[in-house]
């Protein structure tokens, strides 16, 4: 454990409301959309941004993202720290995320399993890695050293992935674990990658929860997914983010909330973007569950007090 | 950190799973690597493909998003075609896409269908400068009555700072007009302009703009911008183009928020 109390870098200079963002569902800001949000009815959920995009000197992308932060909690979430990555990370990027960090005071702050980056050249795709004891240690030395950088914890989000390595001699939920334990990150639940994964390689969604450190989980993501055959022409998902959320995930999110009790939730939509309405249709969607699981908790709180 | 932990459980062997999936990422001829594979022993030939799909057509669609006065000319199918041959020859170096496609206006220029279209290579300089000035840092632009309180003879020693997204670009054609056809919505009417076009991007606030820079103005500008004093960008413009139009152009330029400040008389 580091110790690391969340969000200890927001200090009295916080240049934003500290909004709240439990038990509230979210979607992805895109720009596209900033009209029609600050037009509407406030949403009374969090937006999430890829931190990337926000990493120019100045611009449109800053004064979009500054008058968001405003009137709502923001998830920062970064897509290409290459924290799963063999190579040592980018100083110059982590020096840009803890730039971003403190400017914005995020509510949430998330990265991924995975890597992009390899020796000079950047692939744009979330990139998987082997199971091993060994990169349980270097994943675990990148995830204190970006804890580090910017003074809290992150949540590390679960892949979505299409191959297996020969490599691997542990399970994705044992290795999350690990780092767990080793960093004391907390974890970003992506209940659609779960799908995706556990229906490419064989395995039950439900013993993948089973086996999920759910305790140590602050945020929820769910999204869209397309079908492929592999060589077999077995069923191949795609993690594809471009439409609505599929039904089996839902089910799965309902199973996670029921568990875990109402946690921030995202849905994540990143290609074919819809129009607000329907984005915002879906994040009430989710909201649902979540208030209604709220409601049985509490309900279940003073039924226990009572007795 | 010691390269011995990156060792795989057969000590003998350093096991680099990046360096084993990386190189059929860019090209499609190769297999997939023996590292990984389905489960129970399923190919991964299509798995693999899932990845490098992923990387070539997002490479694209960044390509697509940066140009699209450039797509809009060529067409969807013929842009991504010459974005595919570039991705897979000039992959990004930065984790920031907007810094993308520095090297694409060159590729253009080499690409052999693009040929009959001379003048694409530099519409797509012009998107990449507009790009650059979007995500610029931002500063308040010098008043246009700034140059109102300095003595007329120290007029000549004035130096300006230019403004962080300020831009200027010279072309052989009418690159401008191309551009400004191009990045609306709107049809496009036939363009009447043949004659070379010089650009200048400014972006005083939040809205970038491509303006046209007068004749000689492209050298005057560049002149101020490598830290040259007004007097000598002047005669530097003049001996280029003897109709350079020296208040028409410094009037055009403040009116731009081309600068952010002047100093004059030893940098007072």
């Amino acid at each position: 454990m580091n110790g690391l109390a969340p969000a200890s870098r927001i200090s009295k200079t916080s240049r934003f409301p500290a909004h709240p963002i439990a038990g509230l569902a979210g979607t992805s800001f895109k720009h596209e959309h900033l009209r029609a949000i600050l037009g509407d009815d406030p949403m009374g959920g969090f937006f999430e941004v890829h931190a990337e995009n926000y990493m120019g000197a100045g611009g449109p992308p800053h004064d979009a993202l500054a008058r968001i932060r405003r009137d709502y909690p923001v998830s920062l979430h970064g897509v290409c720290m290459s924290i799963g990555g063999p190579r040592p990370l980018d100083k110059a990027h982590l020096g840009r995320f803890r730039a971003l960090v403190d400017r914005y005071e995020p509510a949430l702050v998330s990265e991924h399993l995975a890597w992009s980056t390899h020796d000079t050249t950047y692939y744009n795709d979330l990139l998987p890695l082997p199971y091993t004891p060994a990169t349980v240690s270097r994943v675990a030395d990148h995830i204190d050293e970006m804890q580090e950088t910017i003074g809290r914890p992150i949540l590390l989000e679960n892949p979505s992935t299409y191959v297996l390595f020969a490599e691997s001699t542990m399970s994705e939920t044992d290795f999350i674990g690990a780092l767990v334990q080793r960093t004391g990150c907390g974890l970003l639940l992506d209940v659609n990658n779960v799908f995706v994964s556990a229906t490419n390689h064989g395995y039950s969604a439900l013993s993948y929860l089973a086996d999920f450190p759910l305790a140590h989980v602050g945020e929820i993501h769910l999204a869209g997914h397309t079908e492929q055959a592999d060589d077999e022409g077995d069923l191949l998902l795609i993690d594809s983010h471009d439409g609505p959320v599929a039904d089996a995930v839902w089910n799965l999110f309902d199973i996670v909330i029921g568990r875990c009790g109402p946690l921030p939730t995202l849905i994540e939509w990143d290609s074919n973007i819809p129009d607000w309405p329907v984005l915002k249709a879906e994040a009430a969607a989710a909201q649902a569950i979540l208030d209604h699981q709220a409601d049985s908790h509490h309900v279940f709180g003073k039924a226990h007090a009572a007795g | 950190m010691p390269q011995d932990e990156l060792q795989s459980g057969d000590p003998g062997r350093r096991f680099d799973y990046a360096a084993a999936l990386t190189p059929g990422l860019l090209d499609p001829d190769r297999a997939p690597p023996d590292a990984v594979s389905g489960p129970n022993g399923k190919a991964a030939v299509k798995r693999y493909a899932v990845y490098r799909n992923n990387v070539t057509v997002s490479l694209i669609d960044a390509l697509a998003a940066s140009f699209p006065a450039t797509l809009r000319i060529t067409g969807p199918d013929f842009f991504r075609a010459m974005a595919r041959f570039h991705a897979r020859e000039t992959p990004p170096t930065s984790p920031l896409l907007f810094e993308y496609g520095r090297d694409f206006p060159d590729f253009i220029e080499r690409y052999e269908y693009a040929r009959p279209m001379p003048w694409l290579a530099d519409v797509a300089r012009l998107e990449r400068a507009w790009l650059d000035a979007y995500h610029a840092a931002d500063a308040e632009p010098l008043a246009s009555v700034a140059l109102a309180s300095v003595p007329p003879e120290r007029l000549a020693d004035t130096v300006f700072v230019p403004h962080p997204a300020t831009h200027a670009m010279r072309s052989r054609y009418p690159v401008v007009t191309i551009f400004a056809a191009n990045r609306r919505d709107r049809p496009v009417a036939r363009i009447e302009a043949d004659g070379p076009e010089d650009a200048l991007v400014t972006r005083p606030d939040l809205e970038v703009f491509v303006r046209h820079l007068p004749p000689g103005g492209a050298v005057f500008l560049d002149r101020l911008m490598a830290g040259e004093p007004l007097g000598a960008a002047a005669a530097a413009a003049f001996a280029e183009r003897a109709e350079f139009d020296l208040a028409a152009n410094i009037a055009g330029l403040l009116q731009a928020g081309a600068f952010t400040a002047a100093h004059h008389g030893g940098w007072a």
